[in-house]
């Protein structure tokens, strides 16, 4: 495996007196797209926001491109290049759905233009000036999605981007998804629907209790459903 | 020349008054309204530093020879960067507890300086005569208009706008309003909230110095003259909606021609009208005309 864009070893993380995270270890390549797998409150969610650096206290180490990220605060850490989509998708409400696409600073160049992103989102160009929140919950998604591709952020951390939404748009962000690893972003996707992650991912890992426990490659999926069955209860 | 018995010479007379005292509540509640859409803080301190505001006009008269136009320019500035300064050292550290302890804070702070103040300048008023561009008036023919009023009114208006325009219209804006809702969210995009929000007080602050320079040639200089206005202010606050911009502009100039209006017809209620309209606001609709129902 080629130098990882992002190293996380023995990440703690803490919210006031619960301590979450208990030394998470995993890595992400270049171009990667990776999954983080695991029952409810395993830790997926405090992990992507402990690398964005948004809980309230975390240990260990998060290198991204070789540089080490666990005390920076997050609007620093966004200026390297990585973006955050959250699971509630953080649509804000004072603002038109335009001004929520163009919030996000551009971080870097190669960012894609906007053009570009109502390409993928065509529903979004007729909607420019209305609150951000009138937008259906699938369209949300696609602004929260579509509003960090600008940045040039080369990492993107996605938390339930398919979270309560209907089939046929869960199958149009599986397409973006593959659109954007052919573009050459690298994915960190949290999810609860493994089957929606067998097809847009490369590899799996699985977090159990704030530890990372096990790790699946895509291709060996099958092989591996009776484990997975049993690691995520369903 | 009367209309419902009253002559149109008070009348006009009255509804000037009440948009000067209007740009006023205006002025100092949009700053309120900006700092607490952001910080969460209620800021009690705002009528001692409006009062530091004309203070500053009155110093740099006094000491530097400084007249009415620089005042207006350096005391925004100055009573913005005190204002910085209580932020970063005290504020900062209440963001995330009950409103009451900003508020406290903030009240006790307005006590030491307005005690400060009148301890060194005693509490009959300063004179600050008015700039010699804007002396004298029009007569319009059913009303005699100070020139200086007339100023203070349209360049509040400006500055209210301005502010409206800059936060509902612009980029800085948009950090500005969803910050207000979402300001670690904000913040992992890459914008320094922390930064934007000391600023934004300090800019809150200056508007009240702002409305203290303008104040200064109508209603002298003194220690208490924020102290009396602030409470109205707050009022005015209560009716508009805590946190909504052109809620607070709107109230402001309404509220202050409702006022002149009453002392018109019934002068007896004149100052408690503004009291009256708040307690009637919050029985019925609790999170003010233009506020959102939290």
């Amino acid at each position: 495996m080629p130098e990882p864009l992002l190293e996380v070893r023995d990440l703690h993380a803490w919210y006031g007196e619960s301590h979450i995270l208990h030394g998470v270890d995993f890595e992400i390549g270049p171009g990667e797209m990776v999954t983080l797998l695991g029952r409810n409150g395993a830790g997926k969610t405090t992990t992507l926001k402990s690398i964005m650096g948004i809980v309230g206290r975390r240990r260990g180490s998060i290198r991204f491109e070789g540089r080490e990220l666990i005390d920076l605060p997050s609007n620093r850490i966004a200026r390297l290049g990585l973006a955050f989509c959250p699971e509630e998708r953080g649509i804000f409400a004072s603002l038109t759905v335009e001004e929520n696409l163009l919030l996000p600073p551009v971080v870097r160049p190669g960012g894609l233009g906007v053009d570009a992103i109502y390409g993928l989102f065509p529903n979004l160009r007729e909607r420019l000036r209305a609150g951000g929140t009138t937008l259906s919950g699938g369209e949300q998604q696609m602004l929260a999605i579509g509003r960090i591709l600008r940045t040039g952020a080369r990492l993107l951390l996605l938390d339930e981007p398919t979270e309560g939404l209907a089939p046929v748009i869960v199958q149009q962000i599986g397409v973006t998804l593959r659109r954007l690893k052919s573009e050459g972003f690298t994915v960190l996707l949290v999810e609860q629907n493994f089957r929606f992650a067998a097809t847009v991912a490369d590899r799996h890992y699985v977090m159990e209790h704030g530890r990372v426990v096990d790790m699946i490659p895509n291709g060996e999926l099958d092989a591996n459903m009776n484990k997975l069955h049993d690691y995520l209860g369903v | 020349m009367t209309i419902l018995g009253v002559p149109t010479q008070a009348l006009f007379g009255q509804l000037l008054i009440g948009l000067i005292n209007g740009a006023f509540y205006a002025l100092l509640s949009l700053g309120l309204s900006v700092i607490f859409g952001l910080l969460n803080i209620i800021n009690f301190t705002h009528g001692a530093q409006y009062m530091m505001g004309a203070f500053v006009a009155y110093f740099l008269l006094q000491w530097a020879g400084l007249g009415y136009w620089w005042a207006l320019l350096i005391a925004p500035v100055v009573v913005g960067i005190t204002g910085i300064v209580l932020e970063r050292t005290m504020l900062k550290r209440l963001y995330q507890l009950d409103h009451l302890y900003g508020l406290l804070l903030t009240f006790g702070f307005a006590l030491i300086i307005q005690g400060l103040f009148r301890h060194e300048y005693g509490s009959s008023g300063l004179p600050y005569s008015m700039p010699r561009e804007l002396a004298g008036g029009q007569n319009l023919g059913f009303m005699f208009l100070p020139n200086y009023r007339a100023w203070v009114i349209v360049f509040s208006l400006a500055v209210c706008l301005t502010t409206w325009y800059v936060i509902e219209r612009t980029r800085l804006g948009s950090y500005l309003r969803a910050a207000t809702e979402n300001p670690a969210l904000v913040q992992a995009f890459g914008i320094n909230v922390p930064r934007m929000i000391t600023l934004t007080y300090g800019f809150g602050v200056g508007l009240a110095a702002l409305a203290g320079v303008l104040a200064a040639p109508i209603y002298q200089v003194n220690p208490l003259m924020g102290a009396d206005l602030i409470i109205v202010v707050f009022a005015v606050v209560v009716i508009g909606g805590l946190g909504s911009i052109m809620g607070s502009i709107v109230t402001g100039f309404a509220l202050g021609v409702v006022e002149g209006f009453t002392k018109v017809f019934y002068p007896e209620a004149s100052n408690t009208v503004i009291f009256v309209i708040m307690a009637l606001v919050l029985l019925v609709r609790p999170s003010g005309l233009f506020g959102r129902a939290s």
